[in-house]
């Protein structure tokens, strides 16, 4: 196992040399001169309003997780109506399509509650 | 009764539930009442089982009475099935019957201590898994037993958990009786991996049959033997039984003293067939009992607690059971246990109705010239002395000399290694007649040392308590006498049918020419009269000056013994604590120690290069890195 | 497959109707959330238990390993853990009464995440397909996550939920590349194929390597040594009557998925893996015991505790043998009932400030309820493996299991452990019997004293009369045994 995984490990040390080559040569070559302009973010050219880490309202990661939590089931959609199509005939259609239903109503029990909880209020 | 076994433990069993369930509320007449109902009961119906079986076995077979099977499956199987055999009914009769006259005698003992019914449910539940222990007809019923009174033991010496050193006292002898319990339980898992059963019978058969590996049944019966050692408080694990006189008095008489402690003498007999075919492991039994023997007895020598004197008395005589089952003697080693349980249970008895009398005093050094004041005491206390010491006729001479005696003529050790054990005997023996006697001298002659209000208390105790007192002091005179006069012996007879015939094995009783018997009983007597004459002569009129006296001209000895030769400090420093050290190392090493060790990794990291600060956002990612090297590790080993 | 296979998950189905209906009582409003989400719990274990039980009838003579395309199975082994796992949550659903009404959190949310939790635990039961079984695990671990913080302004709580949220879904990762790579080899996600391709295959890297990070994420969710770090912090965090169901149903329903994947699945490289999980199996016992010996917080301790017991179930997946499986089913059995009854009593002390958290919060409880502390010294002594309870039953079969399959050495060090074990048990015990305590109420109330008094018979009776026990965990055992124990190494 030692040998096959050699190769791997070698990768590995050559990624780490290779990054912190270039790191350190670009420290040792390149220039200091530490101004204050130099030490703020780059925002496209313009100057920064105000402090970059500030706090974000935590809403706002809720709405982003809700957002990717219904997103992703929705696309679960696709590959279901794939197959659909090529076996969509008498009872075997009927269950597939059942199947879905069931998700989807799952999906939608979700979805009351999170509305009920006004998950989706500002 | 044969055929419902299962009663007699029952009883008492009921005993406890009532008086545990109901004790508090329905008082002490009640709680009296069940307790004493549920002993004689249990006596009562061992007696007549006992009856009934010698009608039906007047060869001494073996009777099986199956309750239920209690575990099936496939290979492994058990069942709940007790036995009656010779020497289950030595041990019934020895453990019952004194159990009662100890519930009798706490009547008196206990009337005036809060708990009384929590202490009477603890004394049945005693006796019912006492029972279980000896009736049992597996290694697994009677490890049900033996853990069973091991529970009791540990909560009736912590009885008085108000003050500080009970529940220590009752918590080390639980963890010391574990130790022992691991090499009972891995010798029943060999018996069961090897043997394919743990039935005494199937397995003594087994092992009488021969074609047993040796080193099998060495290993399973020096495990036995680490079992034995902890129940029966031999070194190294003797410690716990001197601190579990923090229990009640008559707790340490039956417990400590006449049934459980000589659950391991009666384990290493009931396993004779094994032990004689492992003449190593009994080499081991012998000298581990002769060497306890003679250091408890030198500990005894400076004690100044009455119950400590009697409880490394104890150990010592405990060790004298086991020089008898070592060398192959097994029934002198049972007739000391039964002898034993007489006399020994008489003196505690006697000694808690001394404390009685000196209002919870326990100190010698402040007692003294209670003679006169509780005369029945002091009787009956002086007649078990007579025993213990070895004084003919009375009961302890004729099995010490027995024991004795066959360390000497045994034929399974090379002659230099009997008189090795013999020695040590020997001078055991010595010590032990010379501290009993310091003993009576100290507490029952001399002036009264104690103050002026305990004098004016003194009295003697109640009937409840005297009658147990009478009724043993007179089995200690007669008993010795009664059952194993030399070459007359009735339980040796009677024990016959339990030792399977062997090939290969020597016998089980084996024969020792008169005169050598009697040339020994000569110097046994001797040895008991020389401790006595030496101690009445220092203490009988001088009392503690004799004491002072030792310690000016041997100090460091004295220290020793009055130290208990520093094996607790030993312990506590060599395994108690760096165990708490590896505990404390294993928790704050998981927590704390590889947290610490990669939060050091990890600054170093973070000063190598603030990249890798990005990730140090608490200890969960210690653990993560912890868990990633466990499967790295994991994959190297397979690899 | 058509809506006639339901009938094979008709309990899951119904399980999961009525937990989605629960979640969304509170939010509707109306007159649902007048009645009592307590007792509508009970009324939907009590259906589920009902629809398992005509289930198991009605599909007695099918080829149980081939139901609902080969992902799902209906045998004996998973109705003895199903069974189990609807009576754990029952208990915890009385458990958690009164944990709920202190708080001021919704009833109706919290046993609706129980019974979702309950379903992926049936799932896994019933997993004969790694899919199948990782699915289930998720979601009990993404139930319990959001149990484990269910205390939202206890930091605490919080802090345990996000620990056990991290490291759990490093080891869902974990385990799932395992499962990827035993895919790659065998070319079958099927316990039943991968053990046909297996005995196919001498020896093979990639398969060794899934095997073992497979093994790895069932030890995280078990709680093995190395895998073991969350335990503590977890239990102690966690409200008390989560972490009662963290280290009782969860750990029962992982110990399932082990001997099933084990036993089904990776039985052809025994030789392989039972060296490495004997390894865990001797850490996880040492470790566990004696790190619990100085631990103050009773949590934490039966944090500990349950690494060890942990430990000792990893022996009967070791010994791969008819006597092991056995073993690990009474084990899950008897372990769960003894620790319900322990958290049972912590729960009951926790009244003033978390009581019940210290060992000293026990001391005088002989005093004050004779009943309740025997009852605890019967669990205590249960889990210590020590007869008539039926923890030593439990043990036996277990250690007997090892010594069989030629692991004595490991035997040896269960037993020197189980007596160690003993030391830290018994410190509750002496805190009982022989400390005088402060004269504080105990907030005894009736669902308590109901699973206190169900687990003491049970432990009791179980240690006494073990044979249905025994008879039920050989006849739930033997379809999974068939495949496994009887002709280990078949191919090789």
């Amino acid at each position: 196992m030692t040998h096959t995984l050699l190769p791997v490990l070698i990768m590995m040390l050559i990624a780490v040399v290779v990054g912190v080559v270039m790191l350190a040569l670009a420290w040792f070559v390149g220039g200091h001169a530490r101004t204050a302009s130099k030490q703020e973010p780059y925002e496209s050219g313009v100057p920064s309003l105000d402090e970059n880490r500030k706090r974000v309202n935590v809403r706002f990661y809720q709405i982003a997780m809700l957002f990717i939590l219904f997103d992703i089931e929705a696309a679960f959609l696709y590959p279901w109506a794939v197959i659909y199509r090529e076996a969509s005939t008498g009872a075997q259609g009927m269950f597939l399509f059942g199947e879905m239903l069931v998700f989807i109503v799952l999906l939608a029990v979700g979805y009351v509650y999170v509305w009920k909880k006004k998950a989706f209020d500002f | 009764m044969l055929n419902t076994l299962w009663l007699i433990p029952i009883l008492p069993f009921a005993g406890f539930l009532l008086n545990g369930l109901f004790g508090k509320r329905l008082g002490k007449g009640f709680v009296t009442a069940v307790a004493l109902l549920a002993s004689l009961g249990a006596a009562v119906a061992g007696t007549i089982a006992v009856v009934q079986y010698h009608a039906a076995y007047p060869t001494g077979g073996l009777h099986l009475n199956l309750v239920y099977n209690w575990i099936a499956s496939g290979s492994i199987g058990a069942d709940i099935s007790f036995q009656l055999d010779p020497l289950s009914v030595v041990m019934l009769m020895v453990v019952t019957w004194v159990g009662f006259l100890i519930h009798l005698y706490s009547v008196g003992y206990m009337a005036h201590e809060d708990g009384y019914g929590r202490y009477f449910a603890y004394l049945n539940l005693f006796l019912a898994e006492m029972l279980v222990l000896i009736l049992g007809s597996s290694y697994l019923l009677m490890f049900v037993g033996w853990e069973g009174v091991g529970l009791c033991s540990y909560l009736l010496i912590g009885f008085y958990y108000q003050t500080d050193y009970a529940p220590a006292a009752g918590k080390k002898a639980f963890i010391v009786n574990r130790i022992g319990d691991f090499g009972f339980l891995v010798a029943m898992f060999l018996m069961f991996a090897y043997f394919g059963s743990v039935d005494f019978a199937k397995v003594s058969s087994i092992a009488a049959a021969g074609g047993v590996e040796h080193w099998l049944l060495t290993a399973i019966c020096l495990l036995l033997f680490l079992g034995a050692v902890g129940k029966s408080a031999q070194i190294p694990l003797y410690v716990w039984l001197p601190d579990a006189m923090a229990g009640p008095t008559p707790v340490s008489a039956l417990i400590h003293a006449a049934t459980m402690v000589t659950a391991g003498v009666y384990m290493v007999v009931r396993s004779n067939a094994l032990f004689r075919l492992a003449p190593g492991a009994m080499m081991v039994v012998a000298l581990i009992g002769a060497l306890t023997a003679l250091f408890a007895a030198t500990i005894g020598i400076r004690q100044w607690d009455i119950k400590k004197v009697l409880a490394y008395s104890t150990v010592s005589q405990l060790g004298f059971m086991f020089i008898g089952v070592g060398v192959g003697a097994f029934t002198a080693g049972i007739f000391h246990l039964i002898t034993h349980a007489f006399f020994k249970a008489c003196l505690f008895l006697g000694s808690g109705s001394v404390i009685h009398a000196m209002s919870g005093e326990q100190d010698m050094r402040k007692m003294g010239g209670l003679k006169s004041k509780i005369p029945i005491t002091y009787w009956t206390f002086a007649i078990a002395t007579y025993a213990i010491a070895g004084f003919p006729p009375f009961a302890g001479f004729f099995s010490k000399d027995e024991i004795l005696a066959s360390a000497l003529n045994n034929p399974y050790f090379p002659k230099p290694f009997s008189w090795l054990i013999w020695s040590l005997g020997t001078v055991a023996a010595f010590c032990t007649a010379y501290y009993m006697y310091r003993l009576v001298y100290l507490t029952f002659f001399g002036n009264f040392r104690g103050t002026h209000e305990q004098e004016h208390h003194l009295h003697e105790s109640p009937a409840s308590m005297t009658i147990p007192l009478i009724i043993l002091a007179a089995l200690s005179a007669v008993g010795g006498a009664l059952l194993g006069w030399p070459h007359h012996h009735f339980l040796a007879a009677w024990l016959k049918p339990i030792f399977p015939e062997i090939g290969g094995a020597p016998e089980a009783q084996y024969e020792i020419s008169p005169n050598i018997e009697y040339a020994l009983m000569l110097v046994s007597s001797a040895i008991a009269v020389i401790g006595w004459w030496i101690a009445r002569t220092r203490f009988r009129d001088r009392g503690l000056e004799a004491d002072d006296q030792f310690a000016r001209n041997m100090p460091a000895v004295a220290r020793g013994m009055e130290n208990k030769w520093y094996v607790d400090e030993a312990y506590g420093a060599t395994i108690v604590r760096p165990l708490e050290g590896l505990s404390q190392f294993l928790w704050r090493g998981i927590d704390a120690l590889i947290d610490g060790t990669l939060a050091i990794v990890g600054y170093i990291v973070a000063a190598i290069g603030d990249l890798l600060r990005f990730f140090q956002t608490g200890n969960v990612r210690n653990y993560a890195l912890m868990f990633f090297l466990g499967v790295i590790v994991f994959i190297w080993v397979l690899a | 497959m058509n809506w006639n296979d339901m009938i094979y998950i008709l309990p899951e189905v119904i399980l999961t109707i009525g937990a989605s209906a629960m979640l969304l009582v509170p939010v509707t409003g109306g007159r649902g959330a007048k009645l009592s989400a307590k007792w509508m719990m009970i009324i939907l274990l009590a259906i589920t238990a009902g629809a398992l039980i005509y289930c198991s009838h009605a599909v007695e003579n099918i080829d149980q390993s081939r139901q609902l395309q080969a992902m799902f199975a209906l045998d004996g082994f998973s109705i003895f853990f199903k069974l189990l796992f609807i009576g754990a949550i029952a208990m915890l659903v009385m458990l958690s009464e009164d944990f709920l009404a202190e708080g001021k959190y919704s009833p109706w949310e919290y046993y609706s995440l129980l019974g979702f939790a309950l379903c992926g635990m049936m799932f896994m039961a019933s997993g004969v397909h790694l899919i199948t079984i990782y699915i289930g695990l998720e979601l009990l671990s993404l139930s319990s996550y959001i149990l484990a913080g269910f205390y939202k302004s206890e930091l605490k709580s919080t802090e345990a939920a996000m620990k056990y949220f991290i490291l759990g879904a490093v080891s869902s990762a974990i385990l799932l590349y395992g499962i990827s790579l035993i895919y790659g080899v065998c070319g079958s996600l099927n316990l039943l194929d991968i053990a046909a391709a297996m005995s196919t295959i001498v020896t093979n890297d990639a398969l060794m390597f899934g095997i073992m990070l497979l093994g790895a994420g069932l030890c995280f969710k078990i709680a093995a040594v190395p895998f073991h770090v969350w335990t503590p912090d977890v239990y102690e965090g966690a409200p008390t009557p989560i972490a009662a169901f963290l280290s009782t149903g969860s750990k029962a329903a992982a110990f399932a998925i082990f001997a099933r994947i084990f036993y089904t699945g990776l039985h052809d490289f025994h030789l392989e893996w039972n060296y490495v999980l004997a390894t865990i199996s001797a850490l996880s016992m040492i470790i566990g015991n004696l790190a619990a010996i100085t631990q103050d917080n009773v949590k934490r301790m039966l944090g500990y505790s349950s690494i060890a017991h942990a430990g000792y179930v990893l022996l009967g997946v070791i010994s791969l043998n008819a006597l092991g499986l056995r073993g690990i089913l009474m084990y899950s059995v008897v372990y769960v009932f003894a620790n319900l009854g322990i958290w049972a009593t912590v729960l009951m002390l926790r009244r003033h400030q978390y009581a019940g958290e210290r060992v000293d919060d026990f001391e005088g409880l002989s005093r004050r309820s004779p009943l309740w502390a025997f009852a605890m010294v019967i669990f205590l002594l249960s889990l210590g493996g020590i007869p008539p309870t039926a923890g030593f039953i439990g043990k036996y079969f277990l250690f007997a299991a090892a010594v069989q399959a030629g692991f004595g050495w490991l035997a040896v060090i269960a037993v020197l452990m189980s007596a160690v074990s003993m030391f830290y048990y018994l410190r509750l015990v002496v805190a009982m019997y022989l400390r005088e305590g402060v004269e504080a109420e105990f907030a005894i109330t009736t669902p308590l004293r109901i699973v206190a008094g169900i687990c003491l018979v049970v432990t009791l009776a179980l240690g006494i009369v073990p044979s249905s026990l025994i008879d039920q965990a050989v006849l739930s055992s033997s379809h999974v045994a068939a495949h496994a124990a009887l002709t280990p190494h078949a191919g090789r």
